[in-house]
C-alpha cells in the first residue's frame, strides 16, 4: 500500500513562541499548541520528520538538505531583536538522497545541499527546535520553489512518497507556513498584536474549520484563492497545502485537530495535526487533477522554440474511447472508484479465494478519462508523441487503487501480463518504471507486444494478486 | 565640518555568480570564469572609482528582506560565512566586514524624524546577506572602507510599487540629508538586478556560456529601455515607469533599491555612465554609475 506519513502538521514560521513566549499570551498559547504536537509526535512510531518550507526558497528546482549535521546560530532577518537560535539537526542523508532520485524520476529538477554554514530558514528551525528539541528524529528539508506551480509541488509530494515507500519509513509531514502571512509593518508592542483585519481572521478560520474536518484537499484546491484573499505576494504562493495534500492522497477525509490558533505580529499562526484514520467523509468539492510526473517548463515565453521535454498532452479525449461502462457487479467483485470505469461489462476485479484477478489495466484516469504521458493518437487518428513512463506508472497506480480496494497492495502481486502496442520503442521505460514499482515486489511477468489496444493507450497489465489465508 | 558628499550613486547586481567567477581567496568554490562582459563591466566602474576618494559605501541589498519597516546594520564588524541559499553551489564566502555605524544611525534617525518605520540591528549573531556582499566585493573587493547596510522592507509586496516608491524616496531622502550632515563622502549602492526572470535548470558546468543568454526577448526590451533611460538622465521617468518594468519584466528593483538610490541622488537629469550588460542565468544584469562628484552643483 502506498504510503502516508502517520501525521503531517501545519505550523507556523515566525521565532516568536520559540524565544519570547512569555511576552504574549497568544504566542504562549502556540508554544503550547508545539508542545502538544511534538507529544503527539511522540506517541506515534514516527521514524523521521519531513518538512515543506516556504521561507526556504529555491530557483533551480527543488533543493534538500543533505547534510548530516546542520549546526549554525540563526538570527531572524525581522525579529533579530529576540535573540539568536542556535541549532544542530541530525538529517535522514538516506532519505534525502532517495527523496532527491525520486524527483529526478519523476522529471523534476532536483538537488541535495550538504554544505557547511548552508543558512537553514527560521520557518524550520523553529519547528525542528520546537517540534523535536533533542533532535530525537532526524530530519529532511526540502525548499520551496519560487516558479513551482499545483502540478510540480503535487509531483514533489509524490516522490517523497515513493522515497518513503522505498526505504520503510515512517514520516510526519510538516508544513511550516503562515495562514494569513500579513503583518504589521512597523513596530508593536507585544500587548498590541492581533490578526491583522477581520478579513484575514475569517479566512483564517474557514481555512481551520476545513482543516479541522479533515478536508485536506478542499483547502489545497482553495490554495490560489486564498492567496489572493489574505496572503501577501512575497516570495512563494500558498503552495504547502498542494504538498501536504499530495503528501496523503489528496484526501478530504483524514481526522484533523487545532491545536492553536493566534496573531503573531498580525499573521495567522496555526497548529494543526491531521491523522491519516479516515473521518467518514470524503467527498471533494472541487475536482483538479492529481499529477504524476512533471513535464518541466513549457517555454510559454519562447514559442516556437524547440524543446526536448515530454508535453504531457491533457486534450480530452472521448472521440477516441469505446463507451465507459460501469463495474459489472457481482458477489464476488472488487470494483473502485477510484479506478478508471471499464470499457465493456466487466469488473475490475474478481475475487476467487484469496486469489484475485484483475481485469486488463490501463493508465486512464478516472472521471477524466484523461491519459498520463499523452494518448499514442490525436483525435485525427495521427500518431503523436507519449510517455511510455508516465503511462506505466499510471498503470501502476491504477492496479495499487484496485488492490486497496480489496485489502491487498502491490506487494500481493504474483503474476503479471504486460501488453506492448511497440515494443522496441516502449520496452525500455516501461522496464524501468517495473523496476521501480512492482518489480520491487518480485511477481512474475510476461510482455507481450499487440497491434491495438481498445483506447489510444500504449501499455496494459493484466494482474493475479494472492493474499489472506486459504479459504 | 564641511559638507558631506555622494560621489556616485551606482547600479550594482549581486548574483553571485559573479563572485564565484572571479576566484576569491574567500570564497570557496573555484570556477573557470564565465559572465567575463559583467565581470569586466565591474572592473571599469572599479576603474571609474580609483581615484575618487570615499569614507564608505552605503547599500541597499533586496536580499535583506525585512517586513516590519526598514532595518540597519548596528554594530562595528561582522565576520562570518555567508552561503548563497539559491546556489549555495557557487558561493560559500568568508566575510569581514567593519560598518560605519555612527552614519548607518545617522540614516535611521533621518528617516525616523521622517516618519518611516527604522529598526537598528545589534545582534552580533547576525549573518550578513549574500546580496549586500557580492555587490560590495566586487565594487571594492579590497573590503577596506566601511559599509552601511540597509535592508529591503517589502513594501511592494505589502502594498504596491507604488507605495514601495514612497516609502525608498522618502528613505533616498533621509540617506541624502544624513550623509551631507555627516561630512562624509560615500558611494551609494542599489544592489539589484533589471529583469529578474531566471532559467530553472542549471548546466553541468554553471559557467558554460554557450547556454547563457536573456530569458526572453520582452525581458531583454525591457533592460534596454530602462538603460537607454538611466544613460540619458531620465530619472523621474524609470520611477514612472517603475511599476509596469517591475510587473512586466518581474524586476528586482521591487526591493526598491533603484528608486532609494535615484531619490539619495535627488533624481539626477545628469546621464549615467554603463560599465556593462549581462545575462545571469537569464536574469539582465547592468552594472550603472551616476558620477556625481562630476556634476555642476555635486551631490
Amino acid at each position: 500500500m502506498t504510503a502516508q506519513p502517520v501525521k503531517s502538521l501545519v505550523v507556523p514560521a515566525h521565532p516568536h513562541p520559540l524565544l519570547a513566549p512569555e511576552k504574549n499570551e497568544g504566542w504562549g498559547k502556540i508554544r503550547e499548541a508545539y508542545d502538544n504536537a511534538r507529544e503527539i509526535i511522540e506517541q506515534t512510531d514516527a521514524d523521521v520528520l519531513v518538512i515543506y518550507s516556504t521561507l526556504w526558497p529555491s530557483i533551480i528546482g527543488h533543493q534538500i538538505q543533505a547534510h548530516p549535521n546542520p549546526e549554525w546560530v540563526l538570527v531572524d532577518a525581522d525579529f533579530h531583536d529576540l535573540g539568536s537560535i542556535p541549532y544542530q539537526f541530525r538529517v535522514d542523508t538516506e532519505l534525502a538522497e532517495a527523496w532527491h532520485k525520486a524527483n529526478q524520476n519523476r522529471g523534476l529538477e532536483s538537488r541535495k545541499v550538504a554544505y557547511d554554514g548552508f543558512p537553514i530558514d527560521v520557518g524550520s528551525v523553529v519547528a525542528c527546535k520546537l517540534l523535536n528539541p533533542d533532535n530525537r528524529l532526524p530530519v529532511v528539508i526540502c525548499s520551496s520553489n519560487v516558479y513551482a506551480n499545483r502540478a510540480e509541488t503535487t509531483v514533489l509530494a509524490k516522490s517523497c512518497l515513493d522515497a518513503i515507500n522505498q526505504l520503510g519509513r515512517k514520516a510526519v509531514a510538516v508544513s511550516i507556513m503562515s495562514l494569513s502571512n500579513r503583518m504589521f509593518t512597523a513596530p508593536i508592542q507585544p500587548h498590541e498584536d492581533r490578526i491583522h483585519s477581520a478579513k484575514d481572521d475569517e479566512w483564517n478560520l474557514k481555512i481551520l474549520e476545513f482543516l479541522g474536518a479533515g478536508r485536506l484537499e478542499d483547502v489545497a484546491q482553495l490554495s490560489r484563492t486564498i492567496h489572493h484573499q489574505i496572503r501577501v505576494q512575497k516570495v512563494v504562493a500558498f503552495k504547502p497545502m498542494w504538498w501536504l495534500s499530495s503528501m496523503n492522497q489528496h484526501r478530504n477525509d483524514l481526522t484533523g485537530e487545532v491545536l492553536g490558533y493566534e496573531p503573531i505580529h498580525g499573521a495567522g499562526a496555526a497548529v494543526v495535526v491531521l491523522d491519516p484514520t479516515s473521518s467518514g467523509q470524503g467527498d471533494k468539492e472541487y475536482d483538479e487533477d492529481s499529477v504524476e510526473t512533471f513535464a518541466g517548463d513549457r517555454d510559454v515565453l519562447d514559442e516556437g522554440k524547440d524543446s526536448n521535454l515530454v508535453e504531457i498532452k491533457e486534450q480530452p479525449i472521448h472521440s477516441q474511447h469505446p463507451e465507459l461502462w460501469e463495474p459489472t457487479d457481482t458477489n464476488t467483485s472488487v470494483n473502485s472508484q477510484e479506478a478508471p470505469k471499464p470499457v465493456g461489462a466487466y469488473p475490475h476485479a474478481r475475487r476467487e479465494g484469496n486469489v484475485l484477478y484483475l481485469s486488463g489495466v490501463g493508465p486512464r484516469q478516472p472521471g477524466t478519462s484523461q491519459i498520463p504521458g499523452g494518448a499514442i493518437k490525436d483525435e485525427n487518428g495521427k500518431a503523436v508523441d507519449y510517455d511510455i513512463k508516465a503511462q506505466t506508472r499510471a498503470v501502476v497506480s491504477n492496479i495499487e487503487k484496485i488492490l486497496n480496494e480489496a485489502g491487498a497492495s502491490l506487494e500481493n502481486v504474483v503474476d503479471v501480463t504486460t501488453f506492448l502496442i511497440d515494443m522496441d520503442r516502449d520496452f525500455k521505460g516501461y522496464n524501468e518504471v517495473w523496476a521501480e514499482t512492482l518489480g520491487a515486489y518480485g511477481p512474475t511477468r510476461t510482455t507481450i507486444a499487440i497491434k491495438a489496444l481498445p483506447t489510444p493507450i500504449a501499455v496494459e497489465m493484466k494482474v493475479v494478486a494472492r493474499f489472506g489465508d486459504d479459504e | 565640518m564641511a559638507e558631506g558628499q555622494i560621489v556616485a550613486g551606482l547600479l550594482a547586481p549581486h548574483p553571485p555568480h559573479l563572485v564565484y567567477a572571479e576566484n576569491p581567496p574567500q570564497n570557496e568554490p573555484n570556477s573557470e570564469g564565465g559572465w567575463e562582459q559583467l565581470r569586466w563591466g565591474y572592473e571599469r566602474l572599479r576603474k571609474s572609482l580609483e581615484d575618487v576618494d570615499y569614507d564608505c559605501i552605503v547599500i541597499l541589498s533586496p536580499h535583506w528582506q525585512t517586513y516590519v519597516g526598514t532595518h540597519f546594520l548596528g554594530l562595528e564588524r561582522f565576520e562570518s560565512l555567508s552561503v548563497d541559499p539559491i546556489f549555495p553551489n557557487l558561493f560559500r564566502f568568508k566575510y569581514d566586514v567593519t560598518v560605519d555605524v555612527e552614519l548607518s544611525k545617522a540614516i535611521h534617525d533621518q528617516a525616523k524624524d521622517d516618519g518611516l518605520a527604522v529598526k537598528m540591528m545589534e545582534n552580533q549573531d547576525f549573518r550578513i546577506d549574500y546580496g549586500t556582499i557580492t555587490s560590495c566585493h566586487m565594487i571594492r573587493p579590497e573590503w577596506d572602507k566601511p559599509i552601511v547596510s540597509i535592508s529591503s522592507n517589502r513594501g511592494h509586496a505589502y502594498y504596491s510599487v507604488e507605495v514601495m516608491q514612497e516609502m525608498m524616496i522618502q528613505l533616498g531622502k533621509a540617506t541624502r540629508k544624513a550623509i551631507l550632515e555627516s561630512g562624509k563622502k560615500c558611494v551609494i549602492v542599489a544592489s539589484n538586478s533589471l529583469s529578474h526572470r531566471h532559467f530553472t535548470t542549471e548546466s553541468e558546468v554553471p559557467e558554460d556560456m554557450s547556454v547563457e543568454h536573456i530569458s526572453s526577448h520582452a525581458m531583454h526590451l525591457w533592460d534596454m529601455r530602462m538603460i537607454e533611460l538611466m544613460r540619458s538622465g531620465k530619472s523621474q521617468q524609470i520611477v514612472n515607469e517603475m511599476p509596469e518594468f517591475v510587473e512586466q519584466a518581474i524586476a528586482e528593483s521591487d526591493g526598491g533599491a533603484l528608486t532609494w538610490m535615484l531619490s539619495a541622488l535627488d533624481m539626477p537629469d545628469e546621464p549615467a555612465i554603463l560599465h556593462g550588460y549581462g545575462t545571469i542565468i537569464g536574469t539582465g544584469n547592468a552594472i550603472m554609475e551616476w558620477p556625481s562628484r562630476n556634476w555642476r552643483e555635486n551631490s
